[in-house]
């Protein structure tokens, strides 16, 4: 091979080509990932515990139940989300209608949403004793029993609100692979006879597919983690599932066993993402660009797109949002106060915080596993990347034990050796929810990272090193900056995913710590869902603005434009 | 490089910043109760000691979970939990030490406190049945075991068997009748059920107005809470009446709100003081009129609305520690019965 640059191991040549050496790269990424792999090794390490006769007891009686319904869920929840966000995605890149600008960044607003607090509000509107239904008796003159009326709190009910609140993933990656899209290739499927239904199928639709699995997965690992909502409507599902074995038959290696089910789950629809994706080269074949032709839909057309889109938006926020507003008003007074306002910078700095630390890691090991991969720093990248899936007190539980026993081996040895006890350093601080947040959330930044990643040709790498560039400096010059905007998107998810998570930072926050989202939650289940409305609202009015930020980096950030 | 360790600084002056700094007077409590039951009690007993009180709430088991996992180094020094499983499970798992204190004896009764003096009862509810004034007749409702019975089905409202309050009432069933009775009784509990179990006890009594069913079963204390709230509810709650069922024979289900101290506990000193302020005649009669539970100290009134419906009545005077033994099995009885 030739070289460009003087070669100092001259010596060591023939033994270059019996082994590789691993790169910083890769071994920087293998410990990173490692450790954030930790709290999920942990929960899986209790598989190799001896099962006792609870996991038979589950078999006899319930694990049907839960297969069964987190199955129907996702497909519910795979088909709602993902029509929704697909449709609307391609309606808002393509074509001009009424309001389309609007839309364009309205579409975003559910992601603002936590789903539990969705589901409290649909259920306190339209459940049997909620106002809807006590109208449409005391209008009718009819008792209950005597009309019929979609049942909120049930299966269907789950997967309407879950895509409700998911859709916004698929919208919004489908739609920036969309914008990313060459033109050209449309326009040469046009000139050989598709029309724009065929078009769309089989040439825009298989173009944008990584992004919108990644969507898809995305929204079908938060709906497999979601506890609020299933736990609400009664639901059994693997995480009411994992909750009650573990806390009601107290029973940690069953729940464990659950726990490693579930997350076979995920790994199977990891699986099918990567190999979807197999041999398949998405990046950009040409460096010219037109601009998107914006086509004009005729009258009817166009306020059925319109309609289309709006119906979502209304849904999925407006709607729930208006609900909120009206209570949080009849209860303004009462609840906001200094307590409030603490509330919402602890909310804020928390959130902020954690989605910083989130991107360094994603950095590392995407940056690391396009380059310089073996399989065994792609495996445990997969692995650390399942933290998604694992619903949030399962991993605050995979947290708590590793530090808990670093926390006290410290003490330990310092007792030993100083007689100084350090107490608890890691464990009942900030840190360790920080922690949970980025196992969690890490997934969330590596995807947006790989799929920005994936985007740059590695020919412009090549040409970087002709020019004599190192790989931090490739980095640094060419890949960050034309990576701004999906490095932004990653920030702004991770914040608002922060922002609304629930059931770690309930097990993980140090004293006097409250969050916006354990105020709303701890009084919505307690049916106080006027007093939650404050805090609720708080959340939703705060990720706004971000979620505004991001559908405006997309807008902007189509390769070619100015 | 630089940019990365400019991200980090921040991140770890954060870290240290938030660490606790322990003061000198001060009590450090884990509560299962929720933040608005029990600040305004922690702020009397701020006011009149001088000590300061740090809170933190969440699930029972979740905060047992965590004081496990921090082991000897946990900060908490109380345990304020609902539900005597709860109580149980924390003296099971070795985190609670003893308190040998005549005031708290004095005012808690036998069957209310560890016989090893690890926890304490602080308030009394029990799980009663809220039925429909209208379609329900008191005359025909007499025990728990008679729900059972086939003339009501599609007539009874409870909530989810996940719910601790139901594993409490389900492992007494199981003490008293042992563990087949218990499962018959649940199954036929079950084929009576209106609707599967949706929503907590305040839904099912909303349940019962709307027409779904007419009899619910609920912790005493919602009641009084759903008669002082919003409209709506007060509207709903007082379509139904309470009864206690097995009055002729061992007495209704009763449940408690208790206490610890962690074994460990930094501040014992000042935790013992919070546990004798709580069973304190203040205390205890803010436990009365404002949450609508009964006083485990005798010579205390309860809130009026409370005394409507029948004070006092007989309780069932099984040690309460008892139900934290049998949770498991409750657990597992409601899986075989069907009860989700």
């Amino acid at each position: 091979m030739q070289q460009l640059t003087t070669d100092h191991s001259a010596p060591l040549a023939p033994l270059r080509f019996a082994f590789r050496r691993p790169s910083g790269w890769t071994l920087s990424a293998a410990f990173v990932a490692l450790i954030i792999a930790t709290p999920i090794l942990t929960v899986l390490g209790f598989l190799f515990y001896p099962s006792g006769d609870t996991w038979q007891h589950l078999v006899d009686t319930v694990l049907a139940d839960y297969v069964t319904n987190s199955l129907l869920l996702m497909l519910g929840v795979a088909v709602g989300a993902g029509s929704i966000g697909i449709c609307t995605a391609w309606l808002t890149s393509m074509y001009s209608f009424p309001g389309r600008p609007l839309f364009v960044w309205a579409l975003l607003l559910p992601l603002a949403m936590p789903a539990y607090i969705i589901a409290f509000t649909y259920t306190g509107m339209f459940e049997v004793a909620g106002p809807v239904q006590e109208w449409i008796r005391e209008h009718f003159n009819l008792r209950y029993g005597e009309y019929w009326f979609p049942e909120i709190r049930s299966l269907g009910g789950a997967i309407s609100m879950l895509s409700l609140v998911l859709y916004p993933y698929v919208y919004l990656l489908a739609r920036s692979a969309f914008l990313d899209q060459s033109v050209c290739a449309l326009e040469a499927s046009r000139t050989l006879g598709c029309g724009p239904w065929r078009s769309f199928f089989f040439v825009a639709l298989p173009l944008a597919r990584p992004a919108i699995v990644t969507g898809l997965s995305l929204a079908l690992m938060e709906t497999l983690a979601d506890y609020g909502t299933v736990q609400y409507f009664g639901i059994s599902t693997f995480t009411t599932g994992i909750f009650r074995t573990w806390f009601g038959l107290d029973d940690s290696v069953a729940a464990a066993q659950l726990s490693g089910l579930l997350m076979t789950f995920v790994f199977v629809l990891i699986l099918l993402e990567r190999w979807s994706r197999r041999q398949a080269r998405f990046h950009h074949a040409t460096n010219r660009y037109q601009t998107l032709p914006n086509i004009k839909l005729p009258p009817l057309m166009g306020w059925m797109a319109a309609l289309a889109c709006l119906l979502p938006l209304f849904f999925g926020f407006l709607l729930p949002v208006g609900q909120l507003a009206q209570w949080a008003v009849m209860t303004f007074t009462e609840m906001v106060n200094e307590d409030f306002y603490e509330l919402m910078m602890n909310s804020f700095l928390l959130a902020g915080a954690a989605a910083v630390l989130t991107l360094i890691p994603a950095l590392i090991l995407g940056y690391g596993n396009r380059n310089h991969a073996t399989p065994l720093s792609r495996f445990l990248v997969r692995l650390s990347a399942m933290g998604y899936a694992i619903p949030g007190t399962v991993i605050a539980i995979g947290v708590l034990i590793p530090f808990g026993a670093l926390d006290n081996s410290v003490d330990g040895w310092m007792l030993e050796h100083f007689s100084i006890s350090t107490g608890l350093i890691f464990s009942g601080t900030v840190f360790i929810l920080l922690f949970a947040y980025m196992v969690r959330f890490f997934t969330v930044s590596l995807n947006t990272i790989e799929s920005g990643l994936a985007k740059i040709r590695p020919s412009l790498d090549e040409s970087a090193k002709t020019m004599g560039y190192g790989g931090l400096e490739i980095l640094r010059h060419v890949h960050l900056p034309i990576m701004k905007g999906s490095l932004l998107t990653a920030l702004i998810i991770v914040f608002v995913d922060v922002l609304k998570e629930l059931p770690a930072t309930l097990v993980l926050r140090p004293f006097n710590f409250n969050t916006l989202a354990v105020r709303a939650f701890e009084l919505a289940s307690d049916e106080r869902l006027a007093d939650s409305s404050t805090a609720a609202i708080a959340i939703v009015c705060v990720s706004i603005i971000p979620v505004i930020l991001l559908s405006r980096t997309i807008a902007h950030s189509r390769a070619g434009q100015s | 490089m630089n940019d990365w360790i400019k991200l980090l600084v921040p991140a770890l002056a954060l870290t240290l910043l938030s660490a606790p700094v322990l003061a000198a007077e001060e009590v450090n409590v884990y509560s299962a109760r929720k933040e608005a039951l029990i600040k305004p009690l922690l702020e009397r007993f701020t006011q009149q000691t001088g000590i300061k009180v740090n809170l933190l709430t969440g699930k029972a088991k979740t905060l047992l979970k965590r004081l496990q996992s921090e082991g000897r180094n946990t900060p908490a020094d109380m345990l304020l939990t609902t539900d005597a499983g709860n109580l149980h499970a924390a003296t099971a798992a070795g985190l609670l030490q003893p308190v040998d204190s005549a005031l708290l004896k004095a005012a808690v009764p036998r069957n209310l406190r560890d016989p090893n003096d690890r926890w304490y009862a602080l308030s009394i509810r029990s799980r009663v049945m809220a039925y429909s004034k209208k379609r329900v007749k008191a005359s025909e409702l007499s025990t728990y075991e008679d729900l059972a019975d086939p003339k009501w089905k599609g007539r009874l409202c409870i909530r989810s068997s996940s719910n601790i309050y139901n594993q409490s009432l389900l492992a007494s069933l199981i003490r008293h009748n042992g563990a087949e009775q218990a499962e018959e009784w649940a199954k036929g509990v079950v084929a009576n059920m209106a609707r599967p179990p949706k929503g907590n006890d305040r839904a099912q009594v909303m349940a019962v107005a709307v027409g779904i069913c007419d009899i619910a079963i609920i912790n005493t204390y919602y009641m009084g809470v759903m008669l002082e709230k919003d409209e709506r509810q007060k509207k709903a709650a007082s379509q139904v009446s309470i009864f206690f069922p097995n009055q002729g024979g061992r007495g209704a289900h009763i449940n408690i709100s208790g206490a610890g101290i962690i074994k460990g506990a930094k501040h014992r000193e000042n935790a013992i003081r919070l546990l004798e302020f709580l069973v304190s005649d203040e205390a205890q009669l803010w436990y009365a009129k404002v949450n609508h539970e009964y006083p485990v100290k005798a010579g205390i009134p309860v809130s009026d609305i409370v005394m409507a419906w029948g004070y006092p009545f007989k309780q069932d005077g099984l040690n309460v520690g008892e139900l934290g033994r049998y949770n498991a099995d409750a657990v597992k009885v409601f899986d075989r019965a069907g009860w989700k």
